[in-house]
């Protein structure tokens, strides 16, 4: 890394070539807005197509490469890239380390993205269009049956696991070696104990759908039939690794979320975070339950009874650990002197709808039930309410949160607080009205329905153009703030917040900890 | 589940439910449906039930904690100068809050395990009936012990021009076929579910059936309806550009009505057989072609011949060429487009039918015919 | 603890990538073995063994009569005409039984057809033992022609007794294109 002391190279080549944490944090976080921009429009393209019965604005099989593809991106282009982002800013800064243990493949795990994507999204140009057997890719339509862009499609993917691998092992290898002296593994904020386990997740799972999606490949272009009956396979078999991949991944997803809110909460609350030590120990027991609860996936596709019994229990089994974090982010509001800053309006919305969408998780868990649930809009709502509620105002939070830490300067808080009502209401009125059509019998990805469902579909669409809306604000709000926010230098940016990140002077120097922190011993994490 | 925990979880979802039935009633001038149906067999009755225990537990979970949350909200707040308590761990509690969670979860496991294992028992099943999903409709097939076995496709009836708005949509939009299952009622009826191409789902919310169709492999499901009626469904699993468009209507007879509706359909297997050695007038050909046309063809063919997703019918060069080709096509369809292969979904007669209609229709004047005779002699090579 | 270089981080990196090489192979060689291992015993899909079974029964059970219904699905793009040439039989458990299934090429051209035998309720499969099967091999026909092809089979003692009646389905698939010569494993 050479000479320390000077600042970032200028132009184009300090972000090409950059291999400060820093940068390649703001870079992740950037692009991953740009793609939650990108899914965004496209869940615009399915909303409007659902506002009313009847096709009017695209064809069902364009239909089907928006859902898809609104699916990859969101979960491997916004949410997971996002919360790399988040992890390469505040890791280094929270553990005392000057930077991330591999700079250099840092740089490169974030390079090979955008590159990636743009192949992705140029599958839609090409002959037979995009991908379109949704963000699953259920074997045989995705093998015998897809357009030739499913090469394309699986390079990406390779990529894209790539990228994750790398990013994981560079977060492990940092937490491993890289924490200052006196950082303890139990003194080390809870933001960090989620992301070390997150991406223990990432190094097992994220080789598994690699292996999937080569299957795929020699499958059809290699005439192998690891998913084709004809030559002894089988199509089941690609929901069961993909599910071994898939149920850990919403995992990945969510436990950075839970790390988010886990260090917000307390700093306005003014009060330490309750039960850390059990937060740390839910955590890995959700981690750990992740492996074997895969087949809840596919409880129709007439598993053996026993089969289906086992993977009921060990799904029914998650809402213990999951309702400890609950009860412990409570707890710590508990008697806290509460204020109602952006971040912790974010966090609230994330306490009560994540919590729903945990509840509609503990009904889709129930094997007989779940025959009615699965693969209807109830499903569509029960995801977007952890997925979205969970990952995406968690993101907001923690924006809103380290945003005046970053750039040394505050954000608008009406209009932080605008964003957070017009978001949880938009979100609401979209996602909430799908669980009734749902358990009214609307099966998900169809681009037109029976007229009973009519109304809800248009109600959600409208809701949906709102939470779409009010992102604007949010990337309006996020420019505003760097260009013109009013400065601040306080290092303790809000008064409650706890951690060494809020120990170094405001805006974050280019470099930081370069000499180890001293951490006081007395004083536990966070 | 004792009477009294049932009036708790009554009392305890009154205000959810009332919830939503006016969101229901605010959002169009009549009643949207807002919660799963109990449907029209006793195991769909059995997960209702369970569907509405566990949404209860929930409500009442979810108003506990959101209650203490929102008093906190309220009450323990910087502005109210509410000075933080500084507590940070309780064994007791913890502990607490772990163990209660899961003795519910023991609560509700047992009535789900005992659900399970009845949807699991398919003992005694009266008849079979094999469901094949095809890229998009489905085949039914009854599999007779004695005399033929009858089979049909199912297809979605609701005109091209209602789904692209130039005509009023009907009461059943989407969910109506061109010829519906039948079963009899009070029956043990057994599916036998797979699939021709892709996997698809075969879900009927009200018969309490939701099973996947796999291609290569054969899955089961059964169900006894309890009441006559029509109860319609669509394809559950994502299988291909027209996966919204292949309903599934199940028609429940009382069983007379079903044995006659059999008889008939047997009667019709054998007819065909019959007409099969038959030689058409033109005018005959005509009419029964022009059925077909607008069953199996008009959707991508238009309703002029004028062509669509297919190729134009008018003045085309099959149409008006060699009837060896215009038979091919037909029966064996074009690989790789959306031309399907027809030979196993019409009938001889039908075959014979819709190409003489086409040869003689929108203009093209060939002014020959095609007999079932000539159908079944392609075919045969 | 295991050190491999002296700088902790990349020892770190070195495991880690041994950690995501072994994942990536461990689909390979665990996950698609297990799990057909797992379908065999367990008769996921319904499915049988792909080899001729060549145990002797103890002996015919006559106290009960199971009913074994054979169905046939042709899959996408498959024209020959095919399926048994009895719907239903009425077996006892441990007697050798002998069908047979009816194919014909309508097309021109030669075309091999292999089929994929499923067995229903899925937890009968491992009871139902083949000992002479069509299916165990690639069935190829030349443009018009017919054949009867012959199934044996012998249902077992230990079929649990609640279980009346066996559907045993077949889907065929037009496998012209594949590989010729390939055994198919099922």
């Amino acid at each position: 890394m050479g000479d320390h002391h000077h600042g970032p190279a200028k132009g184009l080549s300090r972000w090409l070539f950059t291999t400060n944490h820093k940068d390649i944090g703001t870079m992740y976080l950037w692009f991953s807005f740009a793609m939650f921009i990108l899914g965004g429009f496209f869940a615009m393209i399915i909303r409007a197509e659902l506002f009313q019965p009847g096709l009017q604005l695209v064809d069902p099989a364009f239909f089907n490469q928006m859902t898809t593809l609104h699916g990859l991106i969101m979960v491997f282009g916004a949410i997971m890239p996002s919360f790399v982002g988040l992890a390469n800013w505040m890791i280094p800064m929270m553990i005392g380390a000057p930077d991330m243990a591999l700079p250099r493949m840092n740089n490169w795990s974030f390079w090979i993205l955008p590159p990636t994507f743009l192949l992705l999204a140029s599958t839609l140009f090409m002959e037979g269009g995009a991908p379109a057997a949704g963000w699953t890719f259920y074997a045989p339509l995705s093998t015998t049956y897809a357009p030739p862009s499913v090469t394309y499609f699986i390079f990406c993917i390779h990529v894209l696991g790539l990228s994750s691998i790398m990013g994981s092992i560079n977060i492990i290898a940092t937490v491993m070696n890289m924490r200052a002296p006196g950082m303890t593994y139990m003194k080390m904020p809870l933001f960090v104990w989620t992301w070390l386990i997150t991406a223990f997740l990432l190094v097992a799972v994220m080789p598994v759908l690699a292996g999937a999606v080569t299957m795929m490949l020699m499958d059809v272009h290699f005439g192998t039939s690891f998913f084709s009956a004809a030559g002894g396979g089988d199509p089941v078999l690609f929901q069961h690794v993909f599910w071994f991949f898939g149920h850990p991944e919403v995992y990945i997803i969510i436990l950075p979320a839970f790390g988010v809110v886990s260090q917000i909460i307390p700093a306005f609350s003014r009060k330490p975070l309750f039960g850390y030590d059990s937060m740390v120990y839910a955590t890995a027991s959700i981690a750990f339950l992740s492996f074997i609860v895969w087949a809840h996936h596919m409880y129709t596709v007439g598993m053996p009874v026993a089969g289906e019994l086992f993977f009921m229990y060990a799904t029914m089994l998650i809402a213990v650990p999951t309702g400890v974090k609950v009860f412990n982010w409570i707890t710590t509001m508990w008697r806290g002197a509460l204020s109602f800053e952006t971040p912790m309006l974010f966090c609230i919305g994330f306490l009560v709808l994540f919590t729903i969408g945990g509840f509609t998780g503990l009904m889709l868990s129930i094997a007989p039930a779940d025959f009615q649930y699965h693969d209807s809009y109830f499903v569509v709502a029960h995801f977007h309410y952890v997925m979205v509620a969970g990952a995406v105002f968690s993101m907001s939070a923690a924006v809103y949160y380290w945003l005046p830490k970053w750039c040394g300067r505050m954000y608008n808080e009406t209009m932080g607080k605008t964003h957070f009502w017009i978001s949880f209401i938009g979100f609401n009125l979209t996602f909430f009205p799908q669980h009734f059509v749902g358990l009214a019998g609307m099966p998900r990805r169809i681009p037109d329905y029976a007229l009973q469902f009519a109304d809800f579909n248009m109600m959600s669409s409208i809701g949906a153009f709102i939470y779409g809306a009010s992102q604007i604000l949010f990337l309006y709000n996020v420019i505003a703030t760097i260009v013109a926010g009013k400065p601040t230098s306080e290092e303790k940016v809000w008064d409650g917040a706890e951690g060494l990140e809020w120990t170094i002077p405001t805006p974050a120097p280019y470099h930081t900890f370069e000499t180890p922190p001293k951490i006081d011993p007395a004083h536990a994490h966070s | 589940m004792c009477f009294e925990a049932k009036r708790l979880l009554k009392l305890a979802l009154g205000p959810v439910l009332m919830l939503m039935s006016v969101v229901a009633l605010a959002s169009g001038g009549e009643a949207s449906q807002v919660n799963m149906s109990p449907g029209a067999t006793q195991v769909g009755e059995r997960i209702y039930d369970l569907h509405m225990i566990i949404l209860g537990i929930c409500t009442i979970i979810g108003v506990l904690v959101f209650g203490v949350m929102f008093y906190s909200i309220i009450y323990h707040r910087k502005s109210k100068g509410f000075k933080p308590a500084h507590f940070h761990e309780s064994t007791k509690v913890e502990i607490a809050w772990t163990v209660v969670p899961f003795l519910i979860l023991i609560g509700m496991a047992v009535p789900a395990t005992s659900t399970l294992l009845e949807i699991y028992d398919f003992e005694d099943a009266e008849m079979d009936i094999l469901i094949t999903g095809y890229q998009w409709k489905w085949k039914y097939e009854y599999i007779n012990e004695n005399g033929e076995n009858v089979s049909f496709f199912s297809n979605l009836r609701t005109p091209q021009s209602e789904i692209y708005n130039s005509q009023p949509k009907g009461e059943h939009y989407l969910l109506e076929v061109d010829e519906p299952v039948v079963i009899p009622v009070d029956t043990k009826v057994r599916f036998l579910v797979t699939a021709n191409d892709v996997i698809h789902s075969w879900w009927v919310p009200e018969l309490a059936v939701k099973k996947d169709a796999i291609p290569g492999f054969i899955n089961e499901a059964w169900t006894r309806a309890s009441e006559e009626g029509i109860f319609r469904g669509q394809c559950a699993e994502l299988c291909g550009k027209d996966h919204g468009f292949m309903p599934i209507v199940v028609n429940v007879v009382s069983k007379a009505e079903y044995n006659d509706w059999l008889a008939v359909k047997q009667a019709e297997a054998a007819e065909i057989k019959e007409l099969m050695a038959q030689t058409f007038t033109m005018d005959e050909l005509m009419e029964r072609g022009e059925a077909v046309y607008a069953r199996a063809c008009l959707a991508c063919h238009g309703a002029n011949g004028e062509g669509g997703v297919g190729k134009a019918i008018a003045g085309s060069p099959i149409a008006t060429g060699d009837l060896g080709t215009h038979l091919d096509v037909g029966i064996n369809g074009v690989p790789g487009t959306a031309m399907q292969a027809f030979g196993g979904q019409l009938n001889d007669v039908e075959m014979a039918a819709v190409i003489t209609y086409q040869r003689n229709a929108f203009g093209n004047n060939m002014g020959d015919t095609v007999q079932p005779i000539d159908v079944y002699n392609y075919k045969k090579g | 603890m295991i050190r491999f270089t002296a700088n902790p981080a990349i020892d770190t990196v070195i495991k880690l990538v041994t950690v995501a090489i072994a994942m990536f192979a461990f689909v390979f060689v665990v996950m698609v073995p297990l799990y057909n291992v797992l379908c065999d015993a367990l008769g996921i899909n319904g499915k049988t063994s792909g080899e001729a079974y060549t145990s002797v029964q103890a002996g015919v059970d006559e106290s009960r009569v199971v009913s074994i219904q054979f169905v046939a699905t042709n899959n996408e793009g498959m024209p020959w005409e095919f399926g048994p040439t009895t719907a239903v039989m009425k077996v006892h458990p441990g007697a050798v039984n002998d069908t047979l299934f009816h194919a014909r090429n309508p097309l021109p051209k030669a075309m091999v057809a292999q089929a994929i035998p499923s067995v229903s309720p899925a937890r009968a499969a491992e009871y139902f033992h083949k000992t002479e099967c069509f299916c165990f091999n690639q069935q190829p026909l030349e443009g018009g022609a017919a054949a009867e092809m012959p199934l044996q089979f012998i249902i077992d003692r230990d079929l649990p007794r609640d279980i009346k009646t066996i559907t045993l389905s077949y889907t065929i698939f037009d496998v012209t294109d594949m590989a010729s010569g390939a055994v198919a494993t099922r």
